[in-house]
């Protein structure tokens, strides 16, 4: 198992929607399990996540998001994740919780989302998840 | 080809990305020097010729008092001068825990689409000063990488976490005002160590007191000023309205151009070379005598000392004739 503390999570709000308890819960949550959080804050575009993620050379991206606007702005940041040479799930380990449909998860899960966390999911599983698959990203493997 | 030889041949690509101008290759190397002293070694040991042009800034001062903020600013006024700006800024890690929040970012994502900006969050893993254990050699790369000013923001600090005069050239010691009396003012410790005081929040009541306060301090030492030629000077500032900011960012420039031409940056790099090599030497003996040092043996001088047999200073004796072989 990788040792917690030197696993890096962003934890990341994209979009307008200003409603960061839930991610501020999540991030504290983290800092509990002994993961080392960076929170970037609210009203983040994809450009501003995508290059904390590289400068911070983040582990895992947590995204949080209550807009609705969940399949606009996830397929961005993936996509833009790709561009600057960041293969989800193989250099950064992509999760995503908030208000977003069964459907649209699936569909996000299928394009790059590691797995998406609905409202009411335990901590304990969004950890255990990331002690799990964290091993597969590269810079772990080697 | 073995381990070794593969780390190495991952460590030269990086550099090599790193000095083209890779953030995501310097990022991965700050990790790198960041997680494993024995990468921290080999890495440094690359880089260290392409380092020594960068200006570091430390940003120092209590929990609150306003330093990402004013960072954020001071990276704003940098940028319209064209200079290429490194930002590392620590946060505590868990003592119970070893976990960390770091949340320094916030107050400067919007630089972080910047190409010449690079903003790294660092936890302190343990350490006291104000630092973390691989802050200097985080500044490292990003001196090599290329930046031409590096702000060090540290944990917000009381009064004695002053690592960072170790490690920047100029020192921006941040206060607000209403933290206490003159005396908190003539305390030993972190009131010492700025080269430049900034009285943040400076529309809030008390400003004045506080400046004052500071005056008196620095009055005080009249003779050790002119003797040096630098009196700090104190600045106030709101840095969420950007006023002072431009005055503090001609302090910090003011501060370089004494520093070069009173001789002192030779002065202060000599002295931030000594301390660097007695670090690195006392955490390189503490870890051989780890590696040396069996566990039950250890156990073993434990349990005489605890029943009066042995001294902590005679167990420390054989631990060091042991492990390193030395008599002392």
């Amino acid at each position: 198992m990788v040792e917690r503390s030197k696993v890096r999570i962003i934890v990341a709000k994209p979009g307008l929607d200003g409603h960061d308890r839930g991610a501020k819960v999540i991030a504290r949550a983290l800092r509990d399990a002994g993961f080392e959080v960076i929170y970037t804050g609210i009203r983040q575009t994809p450009e501003q996540i995508v290059e904390s993620v590289i400068q911070e050379d983040a582990d895992v991206l947590g995204i949080s998001i209550l807009s609705g606007a969940h399949m606009v702005l996830i397929p961005k940041i993936l996509k833009l994740l790709e561009e600057k040479g960041l293969k989800p799930n193989k250099d950064v380990l992509v999760i995503a919780g908030g208000i977003i449909p069964p459907d649209d998860a699936q569909e996000l899960e299928k394009i790059g989302v590691a797995k998406v966390f609905g409202p009411g999911s335990p901590i304990e599983d969004i950890i255990t998840f990331i002690d799990e698959n964290i091993t597969k990203l590269r810079k772990f493997s080697a | 080809m073995d381990n070794l030889a593969k780390v190495m041949i991952m460590i030269e690509d990086l550099i090599s990305r790193m000095l083209r101008g890779d953030k995501r290759a310097a990022a991965r190397l700050i990790t790198l020097v960041e997680n494993d002293d024995e990468n921290a070694r080999k890495i440094v040991k690359k880089i260290y010729r392409y380092t020594g042009n960068a200006h570091v800034i430390g940003i120092t001062g209590p929990p609150g008092s306003g330093k990402s903020t004013l960072l954020d600013k001071l990276i704003k006024v940098a940028r319209e001068e064209s200079k290429i700006v490194g930002v590392i800024a620590i946060d505590p890690t868990s003592p119970f825990t070893g976990g960390a929040l770091l949340g320094d970012r916030i107050r400067m994502q919007r630089h972080s689409t910047d190409p010449g900006v690079f903003i790294r969050s660092m936890a302190t893993r343990g350490s006291l000063g104000g630092l973390a254990k691989a802050t200097n050699d985080a500044i490292k790369v990003l001196d090599a990488f290329g930046c031409d000013v590096i702000f060090v923001e540290t944990v917000g600090v009381g009064q004695i976490e002053v690592d960072i005069v170790k490690t920047a050239d100029t020192v921006v010691l941040t206060t607000v005002p209403g933290l206490g009396d003159d005396i908190q003012a003539i305390k030993a410790g972190l009131m010492e160590i700025a080269d430049i005081f900034v009285v943040n929040k400076a529309d809030k009541e008390g400003v004045d007191a506080t400046v004052f306060e500071l005056e008196m301090m620095l009055d005080l030492e009249k003779e050790k000023w002119t003797k040096r030629g630098w009196r700090p000077p104190i600045i106030k500032t709101i840095a969420t309205s950007t006023k002072g900011i431009q005055e503090l960012w001609n302090s910090i420039k003011r501060h370089k151009k004494f520093l070069e031409e009173s001789g002192e940056i030779k002065r202060k790099r000599k002295f931030r070379a000594e301390e660097e090599v007695k670090t690195i030497v006392s955490s390189m003996i503490a870890k051989r005598i780890g590696e040396k040092m069996r566990e039950d043996e250890l156990m073993y001088l434990i349990d005489r000392i605890l029943s009066r047999e042995l001294d902590p200073y005679s167990a420390a004796e054989v631990v060091l004739e042991k492990s390193l072989g030395v008599k002392v």
